[in-house]
């Protein structure tokens, strides 16, 4: 059996000069192909000049708390990765 | 029926040790030119086509998406060396014209590109292999005295430089994986073998476009393709076959049974409604 | 659509009064319009209700990788070529992101591929139908994608942040798909009388079809009923059909085609067209696997999977050796 390859989150900064954009995530076997991947997927439209990778397992993410939560998130259950969470910019690279 | 190139008397000149001459005189017999650009332009498109086979079927979207991309390269260089191949005949013909109206036996193309594409691992050494021989070549034309030829070179030099990079990485990763996809690598490489010396042995028309300055002579890209695979062979832990013979006959348009059963899908739509716009 | 039919768990849709304390503040984050994220409380039947239907939606873009690419190696002119190519590659990047969105309620690609392929989940029915000639890729571009984004520009507001955000990429991306279908039929609309008649062809085929993809009326569905307050479903089946038809018959005017019903008239008094509805037994006929492609479909993904399992692992193994060599280097400095 398979194991999948793990999941990264895929960072870009576009031409004009702005700090890296979160745009995404996909599946690739190590960082080094992640990048690759991501020129492949995620620069069809000449989007971006600069990359980066980060495994999705590696991101800390704070707990939502917009407008005071009234309940704390369900540590129970298991969500494998923020994907498509926008990291705010001044959190600045993670 | 035009006559076929006599199979048992090669008429093929060797010139030794030309290289491009960028002082050259920038002309050549315009024959010889309009036939360096159609294998140039015929290698991406039937290579471009053979990728473009694997669109929905690859082991893994990422990889749908990138050999995508690949193919996308391809046939834009395509337009724009069969684009000039045209203008250079001058016979109202366009790229169109000569991707969907010629015959098998007016292709120029490398046989290597028109193998079919095998298994995942077949389809990438092919382009591996083919790689390493496009990605000096276009180097080379780019110091071509034809800035036209100049101008395409370093257009899609760009491009395959990336192809180069990624299907060589690809090659060692699947050599140094598993047992299975060591084994797959090994066989494509033998069986792709005996297809790729034909790149490197030059005729007249080499001779012409190399005495020009327009291109360089096909040996003189040798060391550079050897360099290459010596150093991503040995990381993929794969051994270079020992056997130099070489099929030939692709340049000067005699191919293999493939090409035809390619042409026949491709062409399709142009010849079952001639004259029709699309 | 590219999400059909998609079930929620519930008989019925709860009042505010009737909930528990977390799911009234849970609905009522989504009556205000905030974005729902993963790492939030969310009712279990909201969780699972976004994995069956953004995996539907994903398995649609993939399986609908193969009508279309059907036609790669034989388009036209090398133009053509490019741009289906291109066009068809989206549809994969669209997959991926879905698929990425569904991951983040905590599921993998990998199984979604495999309830896809064990039939246990399902894709759009539109994807059955053959494309059998060149007209089949303007059809599919002109009526499926425009279908498509019927639904798929509401989706961009709805609730789940990770599905917004892709349907905002995607409806980003795919503005040039519906025109390059109407494109096509442009040319052959106006070409020879060989074109004309495919063109029609292709129009008379894809047409019910096409009006299929919004799935049988849902007016008196609990489950529409459930997904519109999750606001994960934005209109009805029948508001986006009667939008579908009413772009669509003047621009089959302006082709010269003819919409292949006799019942279709315009009615003044709602604004819109009065129209035939599609043959719901063929729907649900194709929906049980008897559509004319459905075991091709199948055939081709699951090959697709089995045989590039070498690869996927073959690399892996290569990311791991090489992992382990570099610790070790930096081990043998230390």
């Amino acid at each position: 059996m398979s194991s999948e390859w793990p999941l990264w989150e895929v960072f870009i900064r576009g031409q004009h000069g702005l700090n890296h954009r979160h745009v995404g995530s996909l599946h690739a076997p190590d960082a080094e192909m992640a990048i690759k991947h991501a020129r492949d997927v995620y620069t069809r439209r000449n989007e971006g000049v600069s990359i980066w990778v980060v495994p999705s397992a590696a991101i800390a993410a704070s707990s939502p708390s917009d407008k005071g939560p009234l309940f704390e998130p369900a540590n129970s259950k298991v969500y494998r990765h923020p994907t498509f969470y926008d990291i705010p910019d001044d959190v600045g690279h993670m | 029926m035009p006559s076929l190139p006599d199979m048992t008397t090669p008429n093929l000149a060797r010139p030794e040790g030309l290289t491009p001459r960028p002082g050259g005189s920038g002309t050549a017999p315009a024959d010889a030119l309009f036939e360096f650009l159609l294998r140039m332009g015929d290698n991406t498109l039937i290579l471009g086509h053979r990728v473009s086979e694997w669109c929905g079927h690859a082991p893994v979207l990422e990889e749908d998406i990138a050999l995508a991309n690949t193919a996308l390269d391809l046939i834009g260089q395509t337009q724009m060396w069969l684009g000039l191949a045209a203008e250079v005949e001058g016979r109202g013909r366009d790229a169109d014209a000569l991707a969907f109206l010629r015959d098998a036996w007016d292709f120029r193309n490398l046989l290597l590109v028109e193998r079919p594409n095998g298994d995942f691992g077949q389809t990438l050494m092919r382009q591996f292999l083919f790689d390493a021989w496009h990605a000096p070549m276009l180097t080379a034309l780019e110091g071509s005295a034809d800035p036209r030829i100049g101008e395409i070179a370093a257009k899609a030099g760009r491009e395959v430089a990336y192809h180069l990079e990624r299907s060589a990485d690809l090659v060692i990763r699947l050599g140094d994986g598993t047992e299975e996809s060591h084994a797959r690598m090994q066989t494509a490489l033998d069986r792709l073998w005996p297809w790729t010396g034909e790149a490197f042995i030059p005729d007249a028309t080499d001779a012409a476009m190399a005495g020009a300055g327009l291109a360089p002579a096909p040996d003189s890209l040798r060391a550079a393709w050897d360099a290459t695979l010596d150093t991503v062979l040995s990381e993929a832990t794969l051994t270079r076959p020992e056997d130099d013979f070489a099929h030939r006959g692709g340049r000067q348009g005699r191919h293999t049974e493939h090409l035809g059963h390619l042409l026949s899908t491709m062409q399709w739509l142009q010849r079952a409604y001639p004259g029709a716009q699309w | 659509m590219y999400a059909q039919m998609v079930k929620t768990d519930a008989d019925k849709v709860k009042a505010l009064q009737e909930m528990t304390p977390e799911e009234r503040a849970f609905q009522e984050r989504v009556d205000r319009g905030e974005k729902i994220e993963p790492k939030d409380w969310m009712p279990e039947g909201y969780r699972r209700t976004l994995i069956r239907q953004i995996g539907q939606h994903a398995h649609s873009e993939i399986v609908g990788q193969l009508p279309e690419g059907n036609w790669i190696t034989r388009a036209p002119t090398l133009e053509r070529k490019a741009i289906l190519l291109a066009k068809v590659q989206d549809e994969a990047g669209h997959g991926l992101y879905l698929y990425c969105a569904a991951e983040t309620l905590g599921v993998t690609r990998d199984e979604l591929t495999e309830r896809l392929l064990s039939g246990r989940m399902k894709y759009s029915s539109i994807f059955n139908y053959p494309t059998l000639t060149w007209a089949d890729i303007g059809a599919v571009g002109w009526l499926v994608d425009g279908a498509a984004i019927m639904n798929q520009v509401p989706l961009q507001r709805t609730s789940f942040g990770p599905y917004s955000r892709a349907m905002i990429r995607i409806c980003k991306e795919e503005s040039f798909h519906q025109r390059q279908g109407f494109d096509i039929m442009m040319k052959l609309a106006r070409g020879t009388e060989a074109q004309k008649r495919m063109a029609q062809d292709a129009l008379d085929r894809f047409w019910y079809p096409s009006l299929m993809m919004f799935g049988p009326s849902d007016k008196d569905s609990v489950h529409s009923a459930q997904s519109m307050s999750w606001k994960i479903k934005i209109n009805t089946n029948d508001e986006l059909r009667q939008k579908f038809v009413d772009q669509t018959v003047p621009q089959a005017e302006y082709l010269g085609l003819t919409i292949p019903d006799p019942e279709l008239t315009w009615n003044e008094a709602k604004g819109g067209y009065d129209f035939s509805q599609p043959d719901w037994s063929e729907f649900f006929e194709v929906l049980a696997g008897n559509g004319p492609c459905n075991a091709d479909r199948m055939e081709a993904r699951t090959r697709a999977w089995e045989e590039g399992a070498w690869f996927r692992d073959g690399l892996m193994a290569h990311a791991k050796k090489a992992a382990a060599r570099r610790a070790a280097a930096r081990h043998a400095a230390e």
